[in-house]
């Protein structure tokens, strides 16, 4: 059970004059000895036990404390910053604070972190994260610009996540919030942008964070009174993109909605918040203890002489501001019982804002789903879905349990059991979340691509293709008609994956490109071609027939579907015989397409394309030969594949030819290094300086 | 010009600068690797090279060469193995058995086979009995006796040449592979019965016939001219496993002779193979300088069905590899190239720490080069020779990183030709330049140099005593006056020299019941104590003065690497495999307090990382508190009277501290001034105050000496 203890006061005399309380309270590598930064000029250490400071510290006048003091754990020094770029750092042996190691930074500075078990983090208020370590080799290093003008660092918090250091903050642009999250194992930077959802005009007064395996969860304490969980992935599955996270209500109404200042929130543990801020409109400020779990008041006291909103906790101990002292009020919490948490149900008053534990009734909302109103049918479907994406989200915030992926095979064969018996019914949203999971294979779940070749859902199909290691080839085939067949405006409003087409693809129809002819010789003779004589009767248009190969003949959604299918597994014998059910002309437009791609990858020396995830130089040259061997008496009947057969033929021989004169000019090559080897290594004696350091 | 090169040196708060001779002329290539046998009871490892040269590595102690058997010029090794737990026997084109005495380090004994060349070799599971396979296609069967092998038997005589051999775990029956087919014997039978095979197989199913398993010649559709079966490995479960020169792996069933599955993984040959214990995974090595790694998986993920599956792929090598080898947590590889490659398998590795990475041995880890430091000489030891090279000089001075104009280059003075078929052992030029020494297996030699202006000119001193025969390590005093010998059979020989003659003055007998040689040696600068290690038991310290033994420093887990005595103090400083490095004063017979200090705090993680032991340690002559010592990848100079480094600070900091902040360099001013810019680093010592010498050998200027390696076709592939 959560029990406040009797509050003691930390300073005799008052803060200093900042009307905002306090800049910091940050536990020194001693326990029991904090940190206290106020926002004028002054350092304080002190001893929480025995209520008394143990040092002081201040800056020259006409100086300003800018940043809150922290120690450094792994050398027992303080840093503060003062006037926004000027770091010092100095021992608990040092007097005057002008006489310590000082460093001016060429950009102002936001934060210090300091944690156990790792190096001092500053981040700068451009977004920048450099270690103190890094900083102070050379303090005058350019220090780069992340986050965008006018946004503004809001909050920020270190800890580690399985000995990872991991830093978030928050930042704020025009009324939108972005969480930040960077990892230094990896040193990658993720950004999300804040969803508020219905409460768009909220303004987010306090944040604290609790970090598990896999996800940190961000509570955010809104202006309307209420707290929201917010859950970001530590372990991101693109953290290039900017990806849009989705709060959730956790706690209605724990502060009065229009208090507009002493407001504060502050994760105690699993179950447990401490909010600050008033609880009614006409009441005094107040700290209260919060189950989350049960949604109930634990216990709470009155701070009658206000507070600033701002809430440490640090061991047993949480620090906040009582009029102008900075008080301590030590902090139990038993294991909770449900007695226990029933207890105090407080805000009897205000039957409106009562707070509604919101259970979920998995049967009703089965039940809703089945519902037979035509009216309110697909509206309840709509809702059923989204229901089912709000508590998936959930399920998969939790752990992953061994089982973890039968558990999720289940999921979804029983979504499917529902859309074979309900028609309209089809979570899209849901089902990709759980291909997403990287849990899922076809075997598991057999009937998922079926359905979405149902319904032609054609980005389901790229995720399925993309993720599942064991389609069968006549759903790969079935997968490929669909994408070959499929009209350009309807692919133009869906929401495919293009990362595996850069720019190559987005050509812009009717565009020339003037280095084609070059590349069709490529230091190779076209003349000396002996297939010139078979390609008479076709002489006529054989630029024309370049033409058309440079320019991309599918649009980019289009590239990014076949491009799916190139890079699924399979097996020839399999496949050959589904591919013979592809109609003629689709079986041109791909090959005009592969041969687009083939010319592509020859442009450059490596044979790759561009992009994060292209299709490889072999799976191109595999797919031609599959469509050539499956469809070849088709292909030469039709004029326009003849003309492409050709030209293809004549540019894999010149391929050829290139690839034996450059095999040959290698042995040259070869020769030429080694005699410059021999000439380097005349360099065999030599006296030269060398100084120890 | 003296003044002006005073005044150049600053004699800043760090080490000071140096000139250094930087030589790369020091053509040193090492053999290729033709065999490597894994011995899993001491977890050490035998490597026979292309000269003869048979070395042992201690996989427990860092992967520490820990001893070597000097090669000949006729005994080109084809087949190494242990047997009888830890006895060490190799077999070669020479048609000899040798049986090597790991304590002596010399050859007990050579037997002849009587087949002709011997090309394959293995020892029976339960290590008593040999099987040789011959020139003339004999199999010869050898008990494995306390003293010496005997020969047993022969098996029936095949059509060629038996290149590879293996048993079957039982013992019962053996494999070999021989050129385009397999024979399997039975050992047990006592009438050896054959059929005949003209051209597919034909099994006789009695248990006593051999069966027979022809390889197809075909490669890739082009039928070549014979396929020659270089590596066989016998399973438990009957599956023989061949690889050839085909580029093919192939696995038989030797109870039906039939042809079970075919791997074709090269377009060269397949040279090697090795099983491991547990018969769960095997590796290959190629002509094209890959390792294939094959594991048995299950073929669905519950199933007890298993099969053989190429798992990874390494290329760890430039040219053929020749010998693999496979402990049970790494895969071992050596061929052509010269390297030694050690490659623990991840999966099998329990704590993930630094002996999880891939080791790549090179050089030798004794030293080649020794160096006369008046006159300012490098004496260069080679398989066959020895050169001797003077220094040149330079009068210019500079700043850290400058190249000096040389008003002097350097001099090749003399190549010295070793007489006989047999390697040298050691090699040592004296202080003062006018002695040189080496020994070969069987002869020790001792030349005395005279120098006249720039002409020098070698005389031999002729009638060695007897007793001195081979040595393993030699030494002379600073003062050039007195000649340290390391005989094998543990005996240590004190000479003094005079003007060209010599005398023998006392030989200090090894310890009672030991018999371990001594392969390093240190004198003392003032010529009273001499220190003498073997590579197990601890450092022995001798008084020159008394003749007798002063102490022994207590023996430490971790073979030595490299000793050394400090002037004036006299202190002897040790260098171990696993890093570690001590102080010990032979005076009082104890530990140095620094040397305490610093076995209490312990050494930098990084520098306990190092994956090259510590081949030579010299000091200062006026700066006591200075140690230099040095590896094949850096140098370094432990200054004592500074504070130690811990794991927080930075070890190795390439940079010369610029106007930085007095707090980052108080934290960053510790005992170890490491340089990392020559390397490989074979030799390194100071010449005098302000002078270096450094020996570097560049991979490349190997790789130029090496055979082309197999062709690879870099485009249309």
């Amino acid at each position: 059970m959560a029990a406040l203890e009797e509050e003691f006061t930390l300073t005799a005399v008052p803060l200093g004059s900042g009307p905002d309380g306090p800049l910091g309270v940050e536990p020194s590598d001693k326990t029991d000895q904090f940190l206290v930064t106020d926002s004028g000029r002054t350092v304080i250490l002190y001893k929480v036990s025995d209520q008394k400071p143990l040092g002081s510290w201040s800056v020259k006048q006409g100086q300003i404390i800018t940043c809150p003091a922290v120690c450094n754990f792994q050398t027992g020094e303080f840093i503060v910053v003062h006037d926004n770029k000027v770091l010092r750092i100095w021992n608990n042996e040092d007097v005057n604070l002008d006489k310590v190691f000082k460093a001016t930074l060429s950009a102002e500075v936001y934060r210090i972190h300091s944690i156990q078990g790792t190096e001092p983090l500053v981040l700068f208020k451009e977004g920048a994260v450099r270690s103190l370590e890094a900083l102070l080799e050379e303090p005058q290093q350019k220090i780069e610009t992340v986050i965008s003008d006018e946004e503004v660092i809001k909050w920020t918090k270190f800890f580690m996540v399985f000995r990872h250091p991991v830093l978030i903050f928050i930042t704020e642009k025009h009324g939108n919030y972005f969480a930040y999250v960077q990892k230094f194992n990896s040193r990658i930077l993720s950004k999300y942008t804040l969803v508020l959802g219905q409460e768009e005009n909220s303004v987010i007064q306090s944040f604290s964070t609790s970090v598990d395996r896999k996800f940190i969860s961000l509570m955010s304490l809104s202006s309307d009174g209420c707290v929201y969980e917010t859950l970001i992935p530590i372990h991101p599955s693109d953290p290039e993109k900017n990806q849009r996270v989705v709060r959730s209500l956790l706690l209605k109404s724990a502060v009065s909605g229009n208090a507009r200042s002493g407001v504060g929130l502050m994760v105690l543990d699993q179950d447990h918040l401490a909010v600050l801020g008033p609880p009614l409109p006409t009441s005094k400020e107040c700290l209260s203890i919060w189950n989350i779990k049960f949604q109930t008041l634990q216990t709470s006291k009155e701070l009658p002489q206000g507070t600033s909103g701002q809430l440490w906790y640090y061991g047993e101990n949480l620090f906040m501001l009582h009029g102008k002292f900075l008080t301590v009020i030590p902090y139990k919490c038993e294991v909770s019982s449900l007695a226990g948490a029933l207890g105090k149900l407080k805000h009897s008053q205000d039957p409106g804002t009562h707070a509604i534990p919101h259970f979920v009734n998995w049967e009703a909302s089965q039940e809703s789903g089945l519902g037979s109103q035509n009216s309110e049918q697909s509206k309840r479907i709509k809702e059923s879905e989204k229901h089912i994406e709000v508590e998936l989200r959930k399920f998969l915030a939790i752990k992953r349990t061994p089982d973890f992926h039968t558990i999720i095979g289940d999921t979804v064969i029983g979504l499917l059991e529902r859309c074979k018996t309900e028609p309209s019914f089809y979570p899209r949203n849901s089902l990709m979340q759980l291909i997403q999971t990287h849990v899922l294979s076809y075997s598991l779940c057999p009937g998922l691509m079926e359905i979405a070749l149902e319904k032609t859902d054609v980005q389901m199909l790229q995720l399925c293709l993309q993720q599942f290691p064991d389609i069968p080839e006549s759903v790969t085939c079935a997968c490929l008609k669909i994408f070959l067949g499929i009209g350009d405006d309807s692919l133009q409003e869906t929401d495919i994956n293009m990362e595996s087409v850069s720019d190559y693809a987005n050509t812009v129809q009717g565009e020339k490109m003037e280095e084609q002819a070059e590349i069709l010789q490529n230091g190779f003779n076209l003349e000396e071609d002996n297939c010139e004589n078979c390609a008479q009767q076709l002489s006529a248009k054989p630029q024309a027939a370049v033409e058309e190969a440079a320019l991309c003949p599918v649009i980019p959604k289009r590239a990014a579907l076949l491009n799916a299918i190139l890079h699924s597994a399979y097996s020839e014998t399999f496949l050959l015989p589904h591919l013979k059910g592809i109609p003629a002309q689709h079986i041109t437009l791909f090959l005009q397409y592969l041969y687009f791609l083939y010319l592509k990858c020859s442009e450059n020396v490596t044979m790759t394309l561009p992009g994060i995830h292209p299709p490889t130089l072999n799976q191109i040259m595999d797919w031609i030969c599959l469509l050539l061997d499956a469809n070849f008496t088709v292909v030469v009947m039709i004029p326009e594949a003849k003309r492409l057969l050709l030209s293809l033929y004549k540019f894999v021989k010149s391929q050829i030819s290139i690839c034996s004169e450059l095999n040959k000019i290698e042995v040259g090559f070869r020769e030429l290094q080694k005699l410059n080897q021999e000439k380097n290594n005349r360099e065999l004696y030599s006296i030269e300086v060398l100084e120890l350091f | 010009m003296l003044a002006a090169g005073e005044e150049g040196i600053v004699d800043s708060p760090g080490m000071g600068e140096f000139k250094v001779h930087r030589v790369r002329f020091f053509n040193y290539v090492p053999s290729g690797i033709r065999c490597v046998a894994y011995n899993d009871q001491s977890n050490r490892l035998a490597v026979s090279r292309t000269d003869g040269t048979v070395e042992i590595y201690n996989l427990s102690a860092n992967y520490f060469q820990e001893k070597f058997f000097s090669g000949h010029e006729s005994r080109a090794t084809e087949a190494l193995c242990w047997a009888k737990g830890q006895r060490l026997f190799s077999a070669g084109l020479n048609g000899e058995i040798i049986e090597y005495d790991l304590q002596a380090l010399n050859i007990k004994y050579a037997m002849d086979a009587f087949g002709g060349p011997i090309w394959s070799m293995a020892a029976s599971p339960s290590g008593s009995q040999l099987l040789v396979g011959c020139e003339d296609g004999s199999v010869k069967l050898f008990q494995v006796t306390p003293e010496k092998i005997q020969f047993e038997r022969n098996f029936d005589r095949q059509k060629s040449r038996i290149l590879s051999l293996s048993w079957h775990p039982s013992g019962t029956h053996v494999a070999a592979g021989s050129i385009d087919y397999i024979s399997v014997f039975d050992v047990k039978s006592e009438n050896w019965l054959m059929d005949s095979f003209g051209d597919e197989t034909d099994f006789n199913l009695l248990g006593s016939a051999i069966h027979k398993m022809l390889v197809d010649r075909q490669y890739m559709g082009v039928s070549k001219r014979k396929c020659i079966i270089w590596g066989v490995a016998f399973l438990s479960d009957g599956t023989v496993i061949s690889v050839d020169s085909a580029g093919k792996v192939q696995f038989w069933d030797s109870a039906t002779g039939t042809l079970v599955k075919n791997h074709l993984i090269a377009n060269a040959d397949v040279q090697s193979i090795a099983v491991s214990d547990q018969e769960d995974s095997f590796v290959v090595g190629t002509a094209e300088g890959t390792v294939f790694h094959f594991q048995l998986v299950s073929v669905t993920s519950n199933s007890s069905e298993k099969q053989w599956v190429r798992t990874k792929p390494f290329q760890h090598h430039t040219h053929d590899v020749r010998a693999v080898a496979h402990s049970p947590t790494a895969l071992i590889s050596g061929g052509t190239d010269t390297h030694l490659v050690i490659r623990p398998l991840m999966e099998k590795v329990e704590v993930k720490n630094y002996d999880a990475a891939l080791r790549k041995i090179t050089f030798p880890h004794r030293r080649l080069v020794s160096c006369a430091k008046k006159r300012q000489l490098l004496l260069f030891q080679f398989a066959h020779h020895l050169e001797l090279w003077r220094l040149g000089s330079t009068v210019a001075t500079g700043k850290n990183g400058d190249t000096l104009p040389l008003s002097k280059d350097a001099d090749h003075l003399l190549h010295l030709k070793a007489k006989g078929p047999e390697n040298i052992i050691c090699s040592c030029i004296s202080p003062c330049g006018s002695w040189i020494a080496y020994s070969t297996t069987s002869r020790f030699f001792l030349y005395r140099l005279s120098h006249e202006h720039d002409n020098i000119s070698l005389q031999r001193v002729s009638k060695m005593p007897a007793f001195l025969r081979s040595a393993l390590q030699i030494l002379f005093s600073e003062d050039s006056t007195k000649l340290f010998v390391a005989s094998n059979q543990g005996s240590l020989h004190v000479i003094r020299l005079l003007e060209g003659s010599f005398k023998h003055l006392h030989t200090f007998q090894p310890q009672s019941g030991t018999v371990e040689s001594m392969c390093l040696l240190a004198v003392s600068p003032d010529g009273n104590w001499l220190a003498a290690s073997g590579t197990s038991a601890g450092v022995h310290v001798y008084s020159v003065k008394h003749l007798k033994l002063h102490c022994t420093v207590p023996a430490y887990n971790f073979p030595v690497t490299a000793l050394a005595i400090a002037p004036n103090t006299n202190n002897l400083v040790i260098a171990h495999s696993d890093q570690q490095v001590f102080e010990y004063s032979i005076p009082d017979k104890q530990y140095t307090e620094w040397s305490r200090t610093i076995q209490k705090q312990g050494f930098h993680h990084l520098w306990l990382q190092r994956d090259t032991p510590i081949t030579h340690i010299s000091f200062h002559p006026k700066r006591p508190m200075h140690i230099l010592l040095h590896d094949a990848y850096m140098f370094c100079i432990i200054d004592k009277s500074l504070p130690l480094p811990n794991d927080k600070t930075l070890l190795y900091n390439p940079l010369p501290p610029t106007n930085e902040s007095d707090v980052i360099r108080r934290r960053t001013a510790h005992a170890f001034k490491i340089s990392k810019i020559y390397k490989p680093l074979l030799f390194m010592e100071l010449l005098d105050e302000r002078t270096l010498v450094a020996v570097e050998r560049p991979l490349d200027d190997i790789i130029a000496q090496l055979p082309p390696p197999i062709k690879k076709k870099k485009f249309g592939t």
